[in-house]
């Protein structure tokens, strides 16, 4: 019994430091992760795509998991073997080359001579004593410090570069390791939420996932929101104007913060984003100036959205829509404009825009009345995503280990030199490189060639 | 002179270097290769100096911005990536023979973009109002850019195989004796990964910090991004399998094209068959 439990433990090690395993593990995880890129996902599966399946395929796909695959079981425990996988066969080598890298082979002797492909046979004048400290003075000038050792009557000199580049390949590991943890902190303790504010009010809770309210704990006011147009009518920019409130006041520092996309605010860890905007849908109150065409004094109107309001004349007139910059709608005009109907008696409905920008322009229309728009106090709400992620960091601290990995795996070698001096004058030369051997052995080749002039 | 005319320019100069190198093939004439690479350097000085004034044009109009925010820009930029790390290959590891397999790539890039892409310069949305972007697309695009390159190194392999096999042990004849052996473009091919991996693996990065940054969630399984993790896992696994007994040549040059396919699937299928986020190609 125990020996057969000894063989499955021994047989699932093994199984887990395969190599052959991480291949699969690999291109498994890439075949099955098309799925949810070909299969839309929660939360946003449009209605026509879940008519269009017939109920036993939506049966099939939601019980495997096919509508959030990358939170499904099956994908989870891909992850994890992946993980078990990685860290089995990284614990397997580690020692190994560890050793490599803290405790070198000091002594060039026979059989580390014939194991390795560079080496060079040296005859030179002067004593022992001589030699060593020549070679000793070279090769830290010309390569790294050595590390003598005297052994039965001879000389070994070890002298290393870049040693600690062979544990690049499991700094990327333990990498990968890290921002695992880093995102399951954040999934555990962290939360993504939304929230809705108008202007020149405040919220202090925000919608989390399945619409949970979530306490922020102090409360954000919108002070303002804007949006600018390019000339062509794209939009350039939307920006909320925040501040933070807590026990009531306006916290220091955090007062009438402008924020655009891809420019957040962050206030104890909880950071909110532009996301989108409307009009808060209250209906706000609109201003004209109005004046005869033939003369006498303007006079000043009031009228709410869709209100109608008298004018002189027995004329009404009302407004039917508006906007805070007119761009995107008529690249020529800028500014907040309104759109509003005049009813004369006895005559078809006359509609028109009247521009706050151009206040002279409706003169042209040649009406019997003449317009300026004197603006609006229409509020708009902005609407924020909020997000709380306390395992950010350890993802960047992660991220930043696997790029130091990286390179330290690809683009450093740990370069190796030996050499052995007998009493007689025979010198030994040996070297090895951890990557790319052609180009080391152009660097041995010269090194050893200026050691013959020692 | 306005930057469309020096890129139509270097259209026309990256097709003279492809009939050029399809030339040096035929006739194995080392000083048809010069020619070949050479004008392709002058078509990439051409080019630079085009996406420098096209930038230059983006600021005249009002709307500065780096030339990296539409389809037509970045296929541009592509073409100019790949013909960049081709030059770093050449003149590192001196096979020039390379430049037939990887030329017509950024020839392909150049005339899809001048010939069917829309070229206007455009104001940035807000959402792509961000350093990040740069960082983001130069990394993504070298990457890639190096991924093209040991997509043409594997076909070679896959070419140069053959013919040995047909071949028997008599050295190989035809055009193809002008490639290096199969263990070079292994080698060679690996290489180019290694140079590839890094800077995808970068372009990964900076695409989280964007989105962490801008929307407050470094990943969401966006396709695009999954795609690029596809990308990643698949050269992971090329990697991995080069430490493998039995997993180096033949089969890694696969592994290589296949990422290659899954790195213009992630560019270019994501935004003309899937739907997310990244505003190319719409
Ligand atoms: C199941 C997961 C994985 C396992 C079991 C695994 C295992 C290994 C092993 C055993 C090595 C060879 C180390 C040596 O030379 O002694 C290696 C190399 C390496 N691994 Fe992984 N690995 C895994 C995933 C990854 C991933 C996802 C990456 C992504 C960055 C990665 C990056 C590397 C790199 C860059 C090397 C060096 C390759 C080279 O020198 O060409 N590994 N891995």
């Amino acid at each position: 019994m125990t020996t057969n439990n000894k063989g499955f433990i021994q047989g699932l090690w093994d199984f887990f430091c395969s190599l052959k395993l991480a291949i699969s593990l690999l291109i498994g995880l890439a075949v099955t992760s098309i799925i949810g890129t070909v299969i839309p996902q929660v939360p946003n599966i449009p209605e026509e795509y879940i008519s269009s399946l017939s109920q036993t395929k939506l049966q099939i796909y939601d019980k495997i998991g096919f509508f959030d695959m990358y939170h499904s079981w099956w994908y989870i425990l891909l992850l994890y073997l992946f993980t078990v996988n990685l860290v089995a066969c990284s614990m397997k080598r580690l020692p190994r080359v560890w050793k490599i890298v803290t405790e070198p082979n000091l002594v060039l002797d026979e059989g580390l001579e014939k194991s390795l492909s560079l080496t060079r046979d040296l005859k030179l004048k002067g004593g022992l004593a001589a030699l060593k400290d020549g070679f000793t003075g070279f090769l830290a000038k010309e390569f790294a410090a050595p590390v003598v050792t005297e052994k039965d009557g001879e000389v070994h000199l070890y002298a290393q570069k870049n040693p600690w580049c062979r544990l690049g390949v499991y700094v990327v590991h333990l990498s990968i390791v890290i921002i695992f943890i880093g995102a399951i902190i954040g999934s555990l303790f962290g939360y993504k939420g939304w929230v809705q504010i108008t202007e020149g009010t405040s919220e202090s809770k925000v919608l989390g996932r399945n619409n949970k309210p979530i306490d922020l704990g102090f409360a954000v006011k919108l002070e303002k929101f804007s949006v600018a147009f390019y000339e062509t009518g794209a939009p350039k920019e939307f920006k909320s104007i925040l501040t933070v409130v807590e026990n009531g006041k306006p916290v220091p520092g955090y007062v009438n913060i402008p924020i655009v996309v891809n420019d957040p605010l962050s206030y104890k860890g909880i950071t909110f984003y532009q996301s989108s905007y409307g009009p808060a849908g209250e209906g706000g109150t609109f201003y004209f100036t109005v004046r005869e065409k033939k003369g006498g004094a303007p006079i000043k109107i009031t009228a709410r959205q869709g209100e109608s309001v008298q004018l002189p004349g027995g004329r009404t007139m009302h407004v039917t829509e508006s906007t805070q910059d007119v761009r995107q709608f008529i690249p020529q005009m800028s500014g907040p404009a309104a759109r509003i109907e005049v009813h004369s008696p006895g005559k078809q409905p006359d509609s028109f825009i009247v521009f706050r920008n151009f206040p002279k322009l409706d003169e042209e229309r040649g009406g019997d009345l003449v317009f300026s728009y004197d603006g609006s106090d229409e509020k708009f709400y902005t609407g924020l995503q909020v997000a709380k992620d306390p395992g950010v960091w350890i993802v960047w601290f992660g991220c930043t280990l696997m790029v130091v990995g990286i390179i330290m795996a690809f683009f450093m070698s740990h370069k190796r030199i030996w050499v052995r001096i007998s009493s007689s004058g025979r010198v030994v030369v040996a070297g090895s490189a951890s990557k790319n051997q052609p180009a080391f052995q152009g660097a041995f080749d010269e090194l050893t060639g200026k050691m013959e002039k020692l | 002179m306005s930057s469309s005319m020096l890129f139509n320019v270097t259209t026309i100069v990256y097709m003279v270097s492809m009939i050029v190198f399809f030339a040096f093939l035929a006739t194995k004439n080392k000083q048809i290769g010069l020619v070949g690479s050479w004008a392709a350097y002058a078509g990439w000085i051409i080019q630079t100096i085009a996406i420098i004034l096209r930038w230059k044009e983006s600021y005249d109009m009002g709307v500065g911005h780096a030339p990296l925010s539409n389809l037509y820009e970045s296929v541009v930029f592509f073409s100019w990536t790949i013909i960049l790390i081709y030059g770093i290959i050449e003149l590192k590891y001196k096979y020039r023979v390379v430049g037939a397999f990887v030329v017509p790539f950024a020839l392909l890039g150049m005339a899809w973009a001048q010939l069917g892409l829309h070229s206007g310069i455009e104001p940035l949305v807000p959402a792509l109002q961000s350093n990040w972007l740069l960082y983001h697309v130069i990394t993504c695009f070298l990457g890639y850019a190096a991924f093209a390159v040991a997509c043409g190194i594997s076909i070679m392999y896959l070419i140069k195989e053959r013919q040995e096999k047909a071949d028997g042990d008599s050295p190989a004849g035809g055009i193809f004796s002008m490639f290096p052996a199969i263990r070079i473009l292994d080698d060679l091919n690996y290489k180019a990964i290694m140079i590839g991996f890094p800077l995808l693996t970068l372009g990964i990065v900076t695409g989280a910090a964007w989105a962490n940054y801008a929307w407050g969630t470094y990943w969401s399984w966006d396709p695009k991004e999954t795609w690029s993790l596809i990308v990643w896992f698949v050269y992971a696994a090329f990697l991995h399998a080069r430490i493998t007994r039995g997993w180096v040549g033949r089969r890694a040059a696969i592994l290589s094209i296949v990422g290659f396919a899954a790195t213009i699937f992630c560019y270019l299928g994501v935004n003309l068959f899937l739907s997310g986020l990244h505003s190319y190609g719409k």
